[in-house]
């Protein structure tokens, strides 16, 4: 039961945002925040390429105008931060993880996304298919900006941001599930918003 | 909340005795969670001040005027009043005695904050590591821990950017690789790098020190805001 505070009132109630679409503890910005955690790496677009390795029959990859080539999608989706923002409609251009995956076989189940300056995130294999999760390189109709993961960055919406790895460069698939960055300091291992699975234990 | 302590105009370090607090590492935070008596909530992450040898628990806010939970903490909070916290929080962005050093730190504006818990920390366990702090502030005004800082025995320089007092001798200008060169040590002597402040601040920061030669891997970094209304 959390203590009242005297005299806070809220002066950031929305009555203008449908609350169903406001995970608990999060509050709503029109803004875009920037959180990493070190520089921001610049990859040359020409010795980019994007890796499916791991637990896989046959490693796989792609040239960054090859991934371009693949068919893409446009989706609009809320995103929302552990750091409490959420950000609603966001509309984002990249390849379904679905393509990626179509020609490749696996008994894995579980996925670290692995990134330009180190950054790892680790999802159940089941989160990054079925159509919930992208390799993102267009935000709002341009080119996605580095400060905010481009080239690309694998967006999963419906798990905390952190889990949408910025500047990633490939998927390593795993029989085991190894915690990524953030997940090795102190934040949750699943990440579902709903829940308010931000920290370790929640 | 025991007392609250003015720092500038628009910052104020709070002081709190939070029970059942089993300590923090220098660099981390807390969650704040304010509560309106209808059960509305809304929460808001802030660095830890103090170090972990403090008495106190120790935040420093600075008032966003746009803000929800800064505007409470800085203007409406009284001492003897509770405050819900969470923490502490991150593992990375921290800085322990045993790390080492050189440790060279980078502030923009409020972004100060997690480096008074460090600084604090390596004076009392009487740590060894160099250190220097290149803290950025519009005015002397708004430079946070101003007096403090002298006695810290830390390598303080501070920078200017829109306001400098009549005789001011040290720099006035927005940090660059120019003035990162002049103020870091040079990459050879691999400092690690702490560097805190609005996005903007430690984008430039960031990428001027990689410029410079500086190995990415050492350099660690903390922002707050956005990129604007995109």
């Amino acid at each position: 039961m959390s203590p009242i505070s005297r005299g806070f009132r809220g002066r950031g109630r929305r009555d203008d945002v449908d609350p169903s679409r406001i995970p608990p503890g999060q509050y709503v910005t029109g803004d875009f925040p920037v959180l990493s955690a070190g520089p921001t790496p610049h990859t040359r677009l020409e010795d980019w390429t994007f890796a499916i390795r791991g637990a896989v029959d046959q490693p796989v990859s792609w040239t960054w105008d090859e991934l371009r080539a693949l068919p893409s999608e446009t989706v609009t989706r809320d995103i929302h931060c552990v750091t409490k923002w959420s950000k609603l409609d966001t509309v984002w251009t990249g390849v379904s993880v679905d393509t990626l995956l179509a020609d490749v076989e696996t008994s894995a189940e579980h996925v670290t996304a692995w990134c330009d300056g180190g950054y790892t995130t680790n999802l159940p294999l089941e989160d990054v298919t079925g159509g919930r999760a992208w390799v993102a390189y267009g935000y709002d109709g341009e080119p996605l900006d580095p400060e905010h993961g481009g080239p690309a960055r694998l967006l999963v919406p419906h798990l905390y941001f952190w889990k949408s790895a910025k500047w990633v460069r490939g998927l390593e698939l795993r029989e085991d599930d190894e915690p990524g960055f953030w997940e090795t300091y102190g934040y949750h291992n699943y990440g579902d918003p709903w829940k308010e699975q931000r920290y370790a234990g929640d | 909340m025991v007392e609250l302590l003015d720092e500038t105009p628009r910052v104020r370090s709070i002081v709190l005795d939070p029970p059942d607090w089993h300590g923090h590492l220098a660099g981390q935070h807390v969650d704040v969670r304010l509560t309106a008596e209808d059960g509305y909530q809304a929460q808001r992450s802030y660095s830890i001040a103090s170090a972990p040898e403090d008495e106190h628990l120790v935040l420093t806010v600075e008032r966003l005027d746009d803000g929800e939970v800064s505007p409470y903490l800085v203007d409406e909070l009284r001492p003897g009043d509770e405050l819900e916290l969470r923490g502490p929080i991150g593992g990375y962005f921290v800085w322990e005695a045993s790390t080492g050093g050189p440790l060279l730190l980078v502030a923009g504006g409020s972004g100060v904050v997690p480096f008074r818990s460090m600084l604090r920390h390596r004076a009392a366990v009487g740590s060894s590591a160099p250190a220097r702090l290149l803290y950025s502030s519009r005015s002397l005004d708004e430079v946070i821990y101003r007096d403090e800082l002298e006695h810290l025995g830390t390598d303080v320089r501070l920078t200017l950017t829109r306001e400098q007092p009549d005789g001011w001798t040290g720099y006035g200008r927005r940090i660059d690789a120019d003035l990162l060169a002049e103020v870091a040590w040079p990459p050879e002597e691999r400092p690690l790098v702490y560097v805190c402040g609005p996005t903007a601040f430690v984008e430039v920061a960031a990428s001027s020190l990689v410029a410079l030669g500086h190995d990415a891997a050492r350099i660690k970094t903390e922002r707050f805001g956005a990129t604007g209304g995109r």
